[in-house]
């Protein structure tokens, strides 16, 4: 359903976005995680034609996004990282603009936007200013504007930012359905619990997708070079953890310090240089995401 | 490109004019306020002009003249017994703008049939008033010599009577030469980039500026509809004023309107247009509200106010700047005004600042609508 095959974009000097490739199948949903300025917002404007890629090509719905830019805008639906509809308009003012957009039939239009409405609990809000609404109603909003021609396509870039745990929840609820109704959904995100209801994940890091797999797989990969270590003095461990050699980071997670090795790394080396116990870990995607950074970190180092 | 996509925009873009107090307050306050100040308070007329005559004759041909500016009412005499050091100190100090000097042999001359040198002299600071006082004092004193000639001829009983060559300064057009009835014609040039410069140069920068581009991008939207919604809310927005115009400059404040107001308000909407493309394209090119806002103050608000022969006549500039208003729209757009409401003129005198106002709309059009095709970055 997508497709990027060796995808570069630069910026005069600056390289946003280096020799992506990744292949997307219908009704799955794609994470794209990575820290600020990985390149994340950039792959997505990619793939929606709003840039075009320095080199390499893109492909949505079977379609290159170069050459056939107009069908693929009506296969797709876009949710920019930044709020993007009228905060003059209402919410169902903005909702009109949209279908006109699309060219949705008046009918279907009246059906969906109720149904909407309903599913996002927007429904008593019809009427208000979109700059008059919560953080999360803003998002929600966005979503439905995209959604109001049915794409078969969906992007969405960080579109839980700023939006309170619970509104999460519902959000991730409507994406569930959408994608069990068909829809192939892109979504890129900072929160990691969010990556984890993804199929799958892609990491992103300067432009580079560093790792790409289901949140099992890649939990299941770097289990081995993950631990735990109690301490009562957390400072004075994890200092001379950082300076045991065979050592990628040391993290403070709770009580404990999260401890993530170098490939080819022994436990019972580290253990014996720092005087640190190392208990095996069970690895959240977040100690797989900062695992792989430090990784890749010492990697550019070296 | 689809109507409905087009019409999305543009009802978009209508409500977006209507919620906004400050955009309505420009569109439609600002024009009208303006209206009200050119056409009470800042008149340009030229009357009771201080005067000073320097009778050097003393007969009693010149003492008729001097009373002769005495009894108009363009001048206002400052004093009859001047001389050159009072005239030369009363223009520096403003309180004088003419001088009029009679010659000692002034009578003679004028029966001799000679020319007669009558001297103005003119505070020229304001070259406008300058050149219409004397226009006033030139046709004063030819009309008195020529008076003079013709009793002349007939005391000498000469058979035939020869009519002397008149040389009456006859201003034409607008023989009052009330300076609103040429003023709010202008405005309305004005006016019109009010809207265009001011409002239509904010309106796809804010776009860029609020994120909204982005999203928009995203859709099936063309940029020709984008364009073309825009440019139909703010020039039925600029038609809006330009009625009101009409109504304030004719109803309330009496400006003659000769010509065909048909041909009036095609022109005002081919002005219009070009104008609105340039806000357009100057809001396109810097993503940038206040820098669009900027450039468009300079390169078509400014030059309309200034350079259109709306205020400051064009034969007074400097050449340089006379060759630099030939390509700033609004001045074909002031003289068509002008030609219409006080000449009423019709197409085959204003056909080519028409002319040049469709190529110019043209070229610009074309320009915004493949600077709107822009990909994000
Ligand atoms: N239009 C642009 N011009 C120049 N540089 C850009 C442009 N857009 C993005 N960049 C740069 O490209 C890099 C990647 O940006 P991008 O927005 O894709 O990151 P991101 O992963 O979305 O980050 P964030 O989580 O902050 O949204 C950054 O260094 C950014 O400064
Ligand atoms: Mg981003």
């Amino acid at each position: 359903m997508i497709k990027l095959s060796n995808v570069t974009r630069r910026f005069g000097r600056l390289t946003a976005v280096r020799g992506l490739s990744l292949e997307i199948s219908e009704s799955e949903i794609f994470g794209l995680v990575g820290p600020d300025g990985a390149g994340k917002s950039t792959t997505l404007r990619m793939l929606c034609g709003l840039m075009d890629p320095s080199e390499g090509a893109v492909e949505v719905a079977g379609l290159d996004v170069g050459k056939h830019l107009d069908q693929v805008k009506d296969q797709i639906g876009y949710m920019a990282q930044k709020f993007g509809l009228y905060g003059d308009l209402t919410v169902e003012e903005n909702m009109l603009f949209y279908s006109d957009l699309f060219g949705i039939d008046p009918a279907e239009r009246d059906r969906m936007m109720a149904e909407y409405l309903e599913m996002t609990r927007m429904t008593p809000f019809r009427d208000r200013p979109a700059a008059k609404l919560s953080g999360g109603m803003k998002q929600k909003l966005a979503l439905m504007c995209t959604l109001l021609h049915r794409p078969r396509v969906l992007f969405l870039d960080e579109p839980t930012n700023g939006v309170d745990p619970l509104s999460r929840r519902d959000f991730w609820e409507i994406l569930y359905r959408l994608a069990k109704e068909g829809m192939t959904i892109l979504v890129s995100t900072a929160y990691l619990d969010e990556a984890e209801r993804c199929n799958r994940v892609g990491l992103m890091h300067k432009g580079r997708m560093i790792h790409c797999d289901t949140p099992a797989a890649l939990k299941a990969q770097m289990a081995p070079y993950c631990f735990r270590a109690e301490a009562a003095d957390h400072r004075a461990v994890r200092a001379v953890l950082q300076k045991t050699e065979g050592v990628l980071g040391a993290e403070p997670a709770g009580a404990a310090l999260h401890v993530y090795l170098l490939e080819g790394a022994r436990r019972e080396d580290v253990e014996r240089a720092s005087g640190a116990r190392l208990e095996p870990l069970e690895p959240s995607l977040e100690d797989v995401f900062i695992a792989l950074i430090r990784r890749e970190e010492s990697h550019a180092a070296a | 490109m689809s109507y409905r996509r087009f019409h999305a925009i543009f009802r978009k873009e209508m409500l977006h004019i209507m919620r906004d107090w400050r955009s309505l307050m420009m569109a439609l306050a600002v024009p009208l306020l303006l209206l009200l100040l050119f056409g009470y308070a800042l008149t340009l007329d030229v009357d009771r002009i201080p005067t000073v005559i320097y009778d050097q004759s003393h007969t009693q041909q010149s003492r008729e003249l001097a009373n002769r500016f005495s009894g108009s009412r363009y001048f206002e005499i400052v004093s009859r017994q001047g001389g050159y050091a009072e005239i030369v100190k009363g223009i520096d100090r403003s309180k004088v703008l003419l001088g009029v000097v009679i010659p000692r042999d002034f009578a003679r001359h004028v029966e001799s049939g000679e020319a007669v040198a009558v001297q103005l002299l003119l505070d020229g600071s304001d070259s406008n008033t300058a050149s219409i006082a004397a226009g006033y004092a030139e046709s004063l004193v030819l009309a008195y010599s020529t008076e003079l000639r013709e009793a002349q001829l007939i005391r000498r009983g000469s058979g035939k009577f020869e009519p002397p060559i008149d040389v009456r300064v006859r201003v034409l057009y607008n023989n009052e030469m009330k300076s609103r009835n040429f003023i709010v014609p202008g405005l309305i040039a004005v006016i019109l980039m009010i809207i265009a410069a001011l409002l239509t140069s904010l309106t796809v920068a804010r776009e860029w500026e609020n994120g909204t581009m982005e999203q928009l991008l995203s859709t099936p939207v063309r940029p020709s509809e984008l364009l073309l919604g825009k440019l139909s809310a703010y020039f039925l927005l600029g038609m809006a004023d330009m009625t009101i115009a009409l109504i304030v400059g004719v109803g309330v404040f009496g400006v003659p309107l000769r010509g065909n107001m048909l041909l009036l308000i095609f022109c005002s909407a081919l002005f219009l247009f070009g104008a609105l493309c340039w806000g357009i394209f100057l809001s396109t090119v810097t993503r940038s509200q206040l820098l669009a806002y900027q450039l468009s103050l300079l390169s078509s608000f400014l030059p309309a106010f200034l350079l259109s022969g709306f205020i400051f006549a064009i034969e007074n500039m400097p050449w340089i700047i006379q060759q630099f208003t030939l390509i700033v729209p609004a001045r074909y757009f002031v003289s068509i005004l002008q030609g219409i409401f006080l000449k009423g003129v019709g197409v085959q005198v204003v056909w080519g600042q028409m002319l040049f106002l469709g190529i110019y709309a043209t070229l610009v059009f074309t320009l915004a609508n493949r600077k709107m095709r822009q990909k994000m970055a």
